[in-house]
Formats: C-alpha cells, structure tokens, sequence
C-alpha cells in the first residue's frame, strides 16, 4: 500500500496535489505555505504535473483566479496561511457561496498583528462562518491524505462546497515526519476525474455565475449552503472509509485516544492532539484515565458525534489556539453549547500556544491535573497555558 | 473583418434588452457593441457595478453567452482564472483544440481605475490573453455618484462636492490608458460609442492580439453627469471633438489617433451642457475651466507629439 517517504507537511500535501494534477493552481507566497508551493512549481518544471500555474499579484487575485478557473469548469487549487487567508477574505465567501469546490491547503499561522509567522489557529478559525469545509491534519500523513480525500468530498454532488485542509505551520509544515504516499495510479484512481455541472467554458449552454441575489432569493440560496454543510458530514464519513480500504488508514470526523473508558478527556485541533496522547499514556501510568477526542472535521462541526464521543466523561478540557476576543475559545463554546442539555459534564477551556508559542507534554498534563479540580466543581473560567503572569 | 451595419443588425444582441439600466444609460450601448463585434464565441465578466447590477438581478439575466461577476476589485484576476482554464483545458483534450473562445473582462471605472487596478496590473503583467473593457463613466455611479480617480478635475460629485468653499473634484483625472501602456501589452486602445464601427474595429483587433488588450471606452451618465437622458450618445461625441476624449490606439509602441478634429471644440461648451460642472460658470471659479482646458491640450498636443514618434 504505497511507499514510505520522509517528507514535511508542505512536501506531503503538495505531493497529493501532484498526484491530483489539477488544472489551475492560483498562487501567491507567503510563510509557512510557500513551500508547498515550491514543490508544486518544482513538479511542474520537471513536467510531473501540467497544471496551468497562475502567479498572481496577491492572495486576494489568487482566489479570484481559482474562482473564474473553478466556475470555468476546471478543478482549481490554491494554498495560503494567516493574511493570505484574511487578504482572501471577501473571496473565500463567495467561493463558498457559488459553490465551487475548490481545495485550498491552509497552513495555520498567527494573524497580525503585531506580525508573527508561527502557528496558531487565529487565520483558520476567523472564516470558520464562510461556508468552507475545514479539516485538521495532526501530522504531514494526515496533511497528505486530507489533502487527497478533500477533492473528493468537495466535489462530490450532494457538497460542492470548497474544502481547506489545515496544517499547523512549521510544526508540521516544515517538519520532516516519515509517512507513506499511496502510488500514484491509486491516488488518481480514488480521486478520479473532474465533471462540473455548469462550466463557463460550456458556451453551448450559458450560464450566469454570481448574479445580483435580492431579498426574494439570497436567503433561500444561504439555506442551500446549510443543508450542503448538513450533507457534507455523511460524504466526509463514507469518503474516509473508502479511503482506508485503500489505504489502510480509515477517518473520520474526530479520532479518539484512549477514549472509550477515559474520565478526563481533552478536545484539541491539529498537531497539539498528537502530543496529548503522549500526556494521556503519562497520566494513565499515573492511574488516572486520561483520553483525547481529536477533532478532525471542524466544519461542518460534527455537534451529535462530538456529545456521543464524550459522553462518560467527569471532565473534559477544551483545547484552542486561538481567542474569540472578548468570548474565548470558539472551540470550547461550540462544544458546550453542542452539549448544552444532552451532558452535564463540566467543562474547562484551555487558551495555548498563541503566535507559535510551544506546547509540551508537561503543560498538557498540567490540563489533566486541572480537570480533575473542573470535575470536583471548581470555578471553570478561562485557563491561558503557557502564558506568562 | 470590416464592420458591416447590415450584417450587424442580422446578429442577435449578446446583451439582451429588458436589462434594468437607466433610460439613456451608455453603457449597455458600450457592451452590445464590445459584444457583437466578437468573431468567437464568448465569455465575460464583469466588475461589481453597474452593469454587473443591472444585467444579472437573479433569476434573470441578460446574458446570452457565460457570464461571470465575482466582486468589485477582481474583473481582470476572475478572468485571467477562466482564460487559465481554457488553456489547461484544451492542453488535455477536455476542449478541441479548433474550439477558439474569446474572453472579455468588463469594469466601471471606480473597478477599474481605482480598487481593480492591481488585479488588472497583475493580468496585464502575466499575459492573459484577454480583453479588459473599462466603461469610464468617470465615477462610481452604482452607489450613488462619488468621486473616482477617473472624474475629471472641477466636476461635482457626491464625495467632492461643489459648495460655498469647494468646486468639485480637486485633482486631475488618472491617465489610466497611459498606465495600461507602460505594461506593454499587445493592444491598447480608447474609443466612444457614438463611433460604433471605430469601437467595434478596436475590439476585433483586441481579440485577434496575441495577448492581453485593454480598452477605456467613455460612457456618459446622464444621472451622474447631469444632462438629458436622450444625450448620452452626443455628449460623448462632444468629449471627442473637444479633444478631452481622443479615439487613439497603441500597438507594439505605435501610436494611432484614429480621429483628428478639424477644429478643436472649446471644452466649455461641453462642460456648459453638464450640470455636474455648472458651478465652474462662476465667477470664482472660471479659473478651473481654464485649467481644464490647458490640461486637455497638454494631454492632447503630447499625444500628437507620441504619434509623431511613433512614424519616425
């Protein structure tokens, strides 16, 4: 089943991009996505790929040119991180709401400012209401395969919604992990071929693409994106499971660790749920049952599956790298409010490795340690890890 | 191919009437000849503004080839995307490669000039080949008449207003065409709709360049522009013979003027039909009338000069 490789996360998903060989790719720097995109120009200068690389004069008319190449009928791709993303803005919406299922690797870093080009979630999670699909890798071979299963599920007649597939910079975009790459026939034959609906290109049979929607028809076409986020949560299951058949490594919507008997269980996105399970195995050597529920699928947020997931539980700490000024985690009140009548765990919201700041193993045993207070009632208000007083 | 009036008249409009354009609107005028003058099959876009507005309230549309609006600042970048597509295409024998489209990206000026100018920088630069139209109607219209880099020096509008201690707009207008130039793309050119075969000429030499063209064609608004609604059309005659608009084009670093006054119109008279310049006729403020005549001819007698150039 493949070939082992070592490869960084960037090297990982612009491999799978390779392996896709999409029409267009709209393209514009920026640390820590740049890499990736070196890869992909390197693949394309050696003819492994003949994607139409368009070099664009920002991020902004990098989307927009992924945009017009997706509602032309190709199937496009574009990469950013943190101001790339926010420069984007305005255009990852209407990505969204036209419904092209373009697939973006997001390598996650700090929004400014001030500037920072170390990781955090800050970038992913400010559009986490523009109507993208967002998964997290934990690691360059998740960053590979989502990369991959993101074509699929984007694409896929019930969805067609765009997919950003997050990794967190420089600790998995720049870090060099062993992981296996499917071959290459496999990897085509699974993501298969692109067949838009409506193309502008089809000049047999014009359509109209981004029209002026008013009051009698914008609100109807907005509840056409709830329901494809409510269909997407099936599509990203069987899509995982038949990935696995290939690969041997199924997904889902989250992963747990340890999770079945766990009392205190700790919620993270991206590489940080990696290095909780080194904490759980740390604190179950201490005899206390530790687990993670790894969130995979941010959106659509899988709100049944995570309450089922966690159900058992005394305790559980919700990990965010990023704030919501002025309310907190996003994730820790998704996941409360996902919870609200159906547990009465307590919960605790745990703020961690802002602008980059590392997060080590002690720090989240430390959150287990703290769980085991939240579970014996103590006033659960904000945690900030690793901040200095 | 010359441009045949009774020919012309056989094809069908690619912009449809029932578009909800104001009567009197010159713009549509603009995009029907832009359109018809194609030879291939087309796709377009267009800049939010409005003609995007007007030609696409869903679920209508104008439109009888693909059309596409994706936002304001992004006319020139969405289509470089489709043309890109188009190429990696027919590379892979997705579209025959017989199979030739046309592409055409429009904008208003605030589109244009203003917030779309890096998007067209960025196409103009990497050699789409593609039309941008520009319809200048020299402010943004669609929200209401504010002040553009295209509106031109003295003329009021609802951001630079003329009131008891200020006249209007106080700089001079970009040269967006002199901007444009400087890319060095493969045509260049200026024109009015009230000489249709000369737009129409422009727009099939544009298509046929083997790169990225642009266009800046004036489109009068009379809402904007403050004159009769049934005057779009001679107004915009009027910016030609007075020299404020010059019907010229630029090929590989030659100059054309395709049409030379044998008198110069004075710009007042073309002004005095414009209520957006109507405070210009007072006293204190002829002095702009004049500067906007001496900018008007330096414009004018440099483009002479380039012409000039381009023969030797």
């Amino acid at each position: 089943m493949g070939k082992l490789a070592a490869m960084t996360g960037n090297e990982a998903a612009a491999n799978a991009l390779r392996q896709v060989n999409p029409d267009v790719a709209g393209v514009y720097p920026i640390t820590p996505q740049t890499e990736l995109m070196h890869e992909f120009a390197a693949f394309a200068a050696n003819g492994k790929v003949d994607t139409e690389i368009v070099l664009a004069e920002s991020e902004h008319s990098a989307m927009s040119i992924t945009v017009g190449a997706a509602a032309a009928g190709a199937r496009a791709v574009t990469a950013t991180s943190a101001n790339g993303l926010a420069l984007m803005w305005e255009i990852v919406y209407i990505a969204a709401s036209s419904r092209l299922p373009i697939v973006m690797p997001e390598i996650n870093r700090a929004l400014s400012g001030p500037i920072n080009i170390h990781c955090d979630h800050s970038d992913t999670m400010g559009c986490r209401d523009s109507g993208w699909l967002q998964i997290f890798s934990e690691n360059a071979q998740e960053a590979y395969d989502n990369t991959l299963q993101a074509f699929r599920i984007a694409e896929h007649p019930d969805v067609l919604l765009p997919c950003m597939v997050t990794l967190d910079g420089f600790v998995i975009s720049h870090t060099m992990e062993a992981l296996k790459l499917l071959d290459d026939d496999v990897a085509k034959k699974f993501v298969g071929e692109y067949k838009p609906a409506r193309a502008l290109l089809d000049v047999e049979k014009p359509w109209t693409f981004g029209p002026l929607d008013l009051q009698n028809y914008y609100f109807e076409h907005k509840y056409q994106q709830v329901g494809a986020m409510r269909n997407a949560l099936k599509v990203i299951e069987d899509v995982g499971k038949e990935y696995g058949k290939i690969s041997g490594r199924s997904y889902g919507l989250s992963e747990g660790y340890k999770l079945d008997d766990a009392e205190y269980v700790v919620v993270a996105l991206g590489s940080t749920a990696g290095t909780a399970t080194v904490a759980v195995d740390e604190m179950r050597d201490k005899g206390v049952k530790a687990g993670v529920l790894k969130l995979r699928v941010y959106r659509p947020f899988p709100a049944c599956h995570i309450v089922e997931r966690l159900k058992g539980a005394k305790a559980v700490g919700v990990m965010d790298r990023s704030i919501s000024f002025g309310l907190g985690g996003p994730l820790f009140h998704e996941i409360r409010s996902a919870a609200y009548g159906k547990l009465s765990t307590p919960m605790q919201s745990f703020i961690y490795g802002l602008g980059g700041r590392d997060i080590t193993v002690e720090q989240i045993k430390g959150v287990f340690e703290d769980l085991k207070k939240t579970a014996s009632g103590a006033p659960a208000e904000t945690r900030y890890v690793g901040l200095r007083p | 191919m010359a441009i045949n009036l009774k020919k012309l008249s056989e094809r069908p409009d690619i912009l449809a009437g029932g578009h909800a354009a104001c009567a009197g609107c010159a713009a549509p005028v603009v995009m029907r000849q832009v359109t018809l003058a194609a030879e291939n099959p087309l796709v377009c876009g267009c800049a939010t503004g409005c003609m995007e507005v007007v030609t696409t309230i869903f679920p209508t549309t104008a439109w009888r080839v693909p059309f596409i609006h994706n936002a304001f600042e992004n006319s020139a970048a969405t289509m470089s995307g489709v043309e890109a597509a188009y190429r990696a295409l027919k590379r892979r024998g997705k579209i025959p490669a017989d199979k030739e489209i046309n592409f055409i990206a429009f904008g208003g000026d605030g589109g244009t000039y203003d917030i779309g100018f890096q998007s067209l920088s960025g196409m103009l630069e990497r050699g789409h080949k593609m039309l941008y139209v520009c319809y200048d109607n020299e402010a943004y219209m669609n929200t209401g008449i504010q002040r553009s880099s295209a509106t031109p020096k003295g003329a009021a509008t609802m951001t630079a207003q003329a009131g008891s201690v200020k006249a209007g707009k106080e700089q001079n207008r970009k040269d967006l065409t002199a901007c444009v130039i400087a890319h060095n793309p493969a045509y260049v050119a200026q024109a009015s709709p009230h000489n249709f075969r000369d737009l129409m000429e422009k727009v099939q030499k544009a298509l046929r360049a083997d790169g990225p063209a642009f266009m800046c064609v004036l489109a009068p608004c009379h809402r904007g522009w403050r004159f009769k609604p049934e005057d779009a059309i001679d107004v915009a005659a009027e910016a030609v013979e007075t020299c404020f608009w010059p019907l010229f084009e630029w090929e590989k670093g030659k100059y054309t003027i395709n049409y030379k006054p044998k008198e110069k119109k004075p710009l007042e008279g073309w002004l005095k039909r414009q209520g957006r310049f109507s405070h210009l006729f007072e006293p204190a403020n002829r002095h702009i009338i004049d500067e906007l005549q001496a900018e008007t001819d330096r414009k004018w007698n440099e483009l002479l000069k380039f012409e000039e150039m381009s023969k030797a």
